[in-house]
């Protein structure tokens, strides 16, 4: 049964391997491997300072590799890098849409910028109307909308070729948790769309919202990638237990954990205790609740969420 | 669905170059008056202080009526405020306050195609900008010619020139407050030793020397004779205009590589 019915694997949207980059002495990116497999979207986790940033500027070929290989939608970076770049849609962390221009005058230079056919260019800029919601505010200028609006643009700016791989670095940085999941609905839609996404962002409920698959990010490498679910399973077990007390109680049951073998981890008002679900009459007196993909996020990457 | 392979972009190709044209078209009509102002103003108030003011001192120079002398040398002075400087500022100020490049640099657009776009573009406006005080010295006398019509070509290749220098300029200094470096100690001696205002000839050798390296002195000296009549000298002094523009246009395009791709 296998290789007869079995359809070839479909090719990944990002393929890395073993990619590294340096500043300096500083690695940014220290031998990273991450698949984007074709219409999927993966997230990338991770604390400021794992290097999200900068893969993020390695696929746009804005920084180049010092090794490894990077390959998106079958192009060979850097070599082929522009044949890449106008086949997907880049979101930037930060806002840099033109502000005395309109919403419409923004989208039409980037129907030129991505090479949008001349007929086409009235329906792209209307379609990405549509998809930020912002038809009628077409002719308003961008300073003049609030900062959920401008981040709507900025994605729908992105997507007037109708990109087939689209790039998201952290695309919901410094929003107030309403504009966040109006957001998270847009992203939903494009991922059910079918298009390839890559985005990162140190949000853990973003990824997990978003993501099929998650990479967890550190010091410039993958250190764990799978299924939001599957992570948790696999790295903090099914049950936490939460010890609150003063921070010397706190100490003292983390030295006692340890002892024991357990893993914890700081919550800053209490110790977590994880695999609570395995322990026996020794564990201290606290509050059992469910593991989840931010206990995975501080253990792997020894990083407190903000 | 049959879909042709699409070709490889090429280096320098033409879509490239568009969409950097159109974003500064489309954005020239959000600050046109206050940009035009400047260009223009300023070279037209050097022309009448100087052509009036110093004009009652000097009737003629070089067998020329002194507004006629200037009204052709500021020409040169509106090319280059209206290139140099929006060069500096205006790639400065997009690279690293509003990150415009980023987000062009992300579409399909190399370094070399956004600093070709940038200079053309700005290569155009002098052209055009530099024409005025000539327009304004004809009110005052200067007599109507064909090679005036040389004039905006000649002011739109001296101008591409210093637009790829103001990029150069942009993409070496670390901060914007360092422009007043470069201005006070390149671009004022060169603004000042080019025979705008009086003629180099009666010069120490040593500023003549100087301002024959100086491509103001050979825009100059290029719209003098458009307007009054060519002569052989003037292949040298299109040959300079042309060799610094092809220079700085490739070192602009180096440099600024190496300060966006990193």
């Amino acid at each position: 049964m296998y290789g007869r019915d079995v359809p070839p694997a479909p090719p990944s949207a990002i393929s890395l391997r073993g990619v590294v980059k340096r500043y300096g002495d500083v690695t940014a990116v220290a031998g990273l491997d991450l698949e984007v497999p074709a219409g999927t979207c993966v997230g990338l986790l991770g604390p400021n300072g794992a290097g999200k940033s900068t893969t993020m500027r390695l696929l746009t070929a804005q920084a180049l590799a010092d090794e490894g290989t990077i390959e998106i939608l079958g192009h060979r970076l850097p070599g082929d890098s522009k044949a890449a770049r106008a086949e997907m849609g880049v979101v930037p962390q930060l806002d840099n849409l033109d502000v005395t221009l309109t919403v419409e005058q923004n989208l039409l230079v980037f129907t030129h910028l991505y090479r949008v056919p001349r007929a086409e260019r009235r329906a792209a800029i209307d379609r990405a109307l549509d998809i930020a919601n912002l038809r009628d505010r077409r002719t308003a200028r961008v300073d003049e909308l609030s900062g959920g609006m401008r981040r709507r643009l900025l994605i729908a700016r992105a997507l007037v070729h109708e990109p087939r791989l689209i790039l998201l670095d952290e695309p919901t940085v410094g929003l107030d948790p309403q504009v966040r999941q109006e957001l998270w609905a847009l992203i939903d839609r494009l991922r059910s769309e079918g298009a390839s996404i890559l985005m990162s962002t140190h949000y853990i409920e973003e990824a997990e919202r978003l993501a099929d698959t998650v990479v967890v990010m550190a010091k410039g490498r993958a250190v764990a990638k799978g299924r939001p679910s599957d992570l948790v399973a696999e790295h903090a077990g099914s049950e936490a237990l939460e010890v609150y007390g003063p921070p010397a109680r706190l100490r003292e049951v983390e030295t006692a954990a340890h002892a024991e073998g357990w893993a914890t981890r700081r919550t800053g008002t209490s110790v977590t205790i994880l695999r609570a679900e395995v322990l026996d009459g020794a564990a201290p007196v606290g509050e059992r609740r469910v593991a989840n993909l931010e206990d995975v996020f501080v253990l792997l990457t020894g990083e407190e969420v903000v | 669905m049959a879909v042709a392979e699409p070709r490889r972009p090429r280096r320098l190709d033409r879509p490239a170059l568009t969409g950097v044209l159109v974003r500064e078209v489309v954005n020239f009509g959000s600050y046109w008056r206050s940009s035009t102002f400047s260009s223009t103003v300023e070279p037209t108030i050097y022309l009448l202080a100087f052509g009036f003011g110093f004009g009652s001192l000097v009737s003629k120079v070089n067998g020329l009526d002194y507004v006629q002398f200037v009204g052709t040398g500021t020409v040169a002075t509106a090319v280059l405020f209206s290139s140099v400087f929006p060069a500096m500022f205006g790639t400065f100020v997009k690279r690293e306050f509003q990150r415009t490049y980023d987000a062009i640099l992300a579409a399909p657009v190399d370094t070399e195609e956004l600093v070709t776009g940038e200079a053309l573009w700005i290569a155009a406006r002098a052209g055009t900008y530099g024409c005025v005080p000539m327009l304004v010295a004809m009110v005052f006398g200067l007599d109507p010619a064909w090679g005036m019509l040389a004039v905006p070509f000649v002011a739109f290749l001296a101008g591409f020139g210093w637009a790829c220098f103001g990029v150069l300029i942009s993409a070496v200094m670390k901060s914007i407050d360092n422009f007043s470096y470069v201005t006070s100690t390149v671009i004022t001696p060169l603004f000042l030793v080019a025979g705008t205002f009086f003629p180099i000839s009666n010069l120490p050798e040593w500023a003549q020397v100087l301002a024959n390296i100086n491509p103001l002195y050979h825009c100059v000296q290029l719209v003098r004779d458009a307007v009054f009549g060519f002569a052989l000298v003037d292949l040298w002094h299109l040959g300079f205009l042309l060799a610094f523009g092809l220079v700085a246009w490739r070192v602009a395009i180096a440099r600024m590589e190496r300060r966006l791709i990193v």
